[in-house]
């Protein structure tokens, strides 16, 4: 790992104002889980680190009496897990924190870190395989090894999210605070991914490099919600999702009245299954209803060979949250 | 370099490490404790797993210098602590390990004992689903994690004063953690 210096600022300002005009290459530090994995392999070698631990006030989870909640970006994935507001209210998200990587992971590792963290594909984090996402010209999965790779939204790269907080957040329809030296802005989870055909290749979200993410918002969800989180892995002991699923649904007596679903592990960003949702909406609560959703979810999905086991993985997920809701 | 001022095993120690070293690199390069692994030195397989401020970390991702104001428990820490505390020999998870026979190469041993210790002082009576999730990121190659799950079960045994299960009754790890029950 090359060195660099280490800023510790005591206020958000202080630590905007470090990431206001790099004169070098800087970057912002919360728990290390990913980015000192990614400084290990070479993939960023920044100057200096803006850590942001010892700035006040991100590291609490508030629920207003409506029920909306706000999570600061310091929030360690292991207390989202385990707030009790979080795990009665917001269930999807309890359960996705729990699946996130170790408990060492969990204990260190920040919910801000999480939405933002870098692609796991192994090309990408190869310092030998100089790929789209570091400026090269192909993205190799494609005639590759490309067993974890996209099956939706990929073109030209095909790196698929590794978050598992952010189907969960983007289900429960959160926004998040960017801030930098000058204001601030609001974004809607689902605005803050992009797709690498949209946006910036090497990037797969909105944020600046002057910004730093400061909380996440859940709005109050509408009464009687069940939700919960899907997620397989190769390995039973931790791992990233080859395939999940965030569902949150609202039942009126035998009938869906509306559903979220969001899945996890086959796109670039975060994917809302939108055919699925549009199925599951005003149709009876059974199997017939749960097989027509799995069949949208998939919707345009296509494999290149190694990953296609992704398209049934992905339909049974989606049928096994919608049992769970029985 | 840097000089950092750290609380390891309940000792203040004063130590120059380069600035960007990771706290793994301090304990065994700079201070001969090299009880604490280094494996993958990425986060994958938690032979450097140490306890700041009694949590679960792993040193090879954790920068030495964020470090300060901590404390931090490693492998060689945990007889002392136990015999300052009024126990006498090894701590309880290392004796059960040791009964057990729960090593081989015995590599993640440092890193799997911390995991349990970890584990025991936040629910003393685990049960055996609650023990495989705490050493989730604990990879061995050798054991096959039988006796290892046995050993923390037996060490709970004695805590809790019931009678271990029969050995070789742990299910091998690797099935995925049951859901949380639903509201
Ligand atoms: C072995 C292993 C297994 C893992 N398994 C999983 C898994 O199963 N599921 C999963 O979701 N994740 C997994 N992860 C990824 C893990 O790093 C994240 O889950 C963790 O939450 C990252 O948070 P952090 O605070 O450590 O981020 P950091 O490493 O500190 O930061 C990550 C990136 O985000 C940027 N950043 C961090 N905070 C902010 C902020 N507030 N504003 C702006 N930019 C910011 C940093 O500059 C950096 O680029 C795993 C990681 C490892 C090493
Ligand atoms: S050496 Fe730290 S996790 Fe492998
Ligand atoms: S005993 Fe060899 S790695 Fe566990």
């Amino acid at each position: 790992m090359k060195s660099f210096t280490l800023f510790n600022p005591k206020s958000l300002g202080d630590a905007v104002g470090a990431l206001a005009a790099p004169t070098s290459s800087v970057k912002v530090l919360a728990g290390g889980q990913d980015l000192l994995t990614e400084m290990k392999e070479h993939l960023v070698e920044p100057d200096k680190l803006v850590n942001l631990k010892g700035v006040p006030g991100l590291d609490r989870i508030e629920f207003t009496a409506a029920g909306a909640c706000t999570i600061g970006a310091l929030v360690t994935v292991g207390a989202l897990e385990e707030h009790a507001g979080v795990r009665e209210r917001l269930r999807v998200l309890a359960e996705a924190a729990g699946s996130v990587g170790s408990p060492q992971i969990r204990s260190v590792g920040t919910v801000g870190g999480n939405l933002c963290q870098r692609p796991r594909c192994w090309y990408y984090r190869s310092e030998h395989a100089k790929c789209l996402k570091k400026g090269g010209d192909e993205c190799f999965s494609f005639s590759g090894q490309n067993k974890y790779n996209a099956i939706l939204g990929g073109g030209p790269s095909y790196i698929v999210h590794p978050s598992d907080l952010a189907p969960a957040l983007v289900a429960l329809g959160a926004t998040v605070t960017l801030k930098c030296s000058t204001g601030e802005r609001q974004v809607a989870l689902e605005r803050f991914f992009t797709l690498p055909g949209e946006g910036d290749i090497r990037r797969e979200t909105v944020l600046r490099d002057d910004e730093v993410l400061t909380h996440v918002h859940v709005p109050a969800p509408a009464a009687g919600m069940q939700s919960t989180y899907v997620k397989f892995r190769e390995r039973g002991s931790y791992d990233f999702a080859l395939a999940s699923v965030a569902l949150a649904l609202w039942r009126d007596g035998a009938r869906v009245k509306e559903a979220r679903v969001v899945l996890g592990g086959v796109a670039p960003i975060p994917w809302r299954a939108k055919a699925a949702e549009a199925a599951l909406a005003g149709a009876a609560f059974e199997a017939a209803t749960f097989a027509r959703a799995a069949d949208g979810a998939v919707q345009g999905a296509e494999g290149f060979g190694q990953n296609d086991y992704k398209i049934p993985l992905t339909k049974g997920l989606v049928q096994r949250a919608l049992q769970s809701c029985g | 370099m840097r000089v950092l001022h750290l609380l390891i095993n309940g000792d203040r120690v004063t130590v120059a490490a380069p600035e960007h070293w990771t706290l793994l690199e301090v304990l065994r390069y700079e201070l001969g404790l090299t009880g604490s692994k280094q494996g993958c030195d990425k986060g994958d397989c938690g032979a450097c797993t140490v306890l700041v401020d009694g949590k679960p970390v792993l040193a090879c991702l954790t920068l030495a210098a964020l470090c300060e104001e901590r404390a931090v428990t490693t492998i060689e820490g945990l007889l002392p602590a136990h015999v300052k505390s009024g126990g006498s020999g090894p701590d309880p998870v290392q004796a059960a390990f040791d009964e057990c026979g729960a090593l081989q190469c015995g590599f993640c041993q440092p890193g799997m004992m911390l995991s349990a210790r970890a584990l025991l002082d936040r629910n003393a009576c685990p049960t055996r689903t609650e023990i495989q999730d705490a050493l989730a990121g604990n990879l061995c190659r050798c054991t096959g994690y039988t006796q290892i799950v046995e050993a923390v079960e037996l060490a709970v045994a004695k805590h809790c004063g019931v009678a271990p299960r029969r050995p070789g009754s742990a299910r091998p790890r690797g099935r995925s953690r049951p859901p949380p029950r639903r509201a």
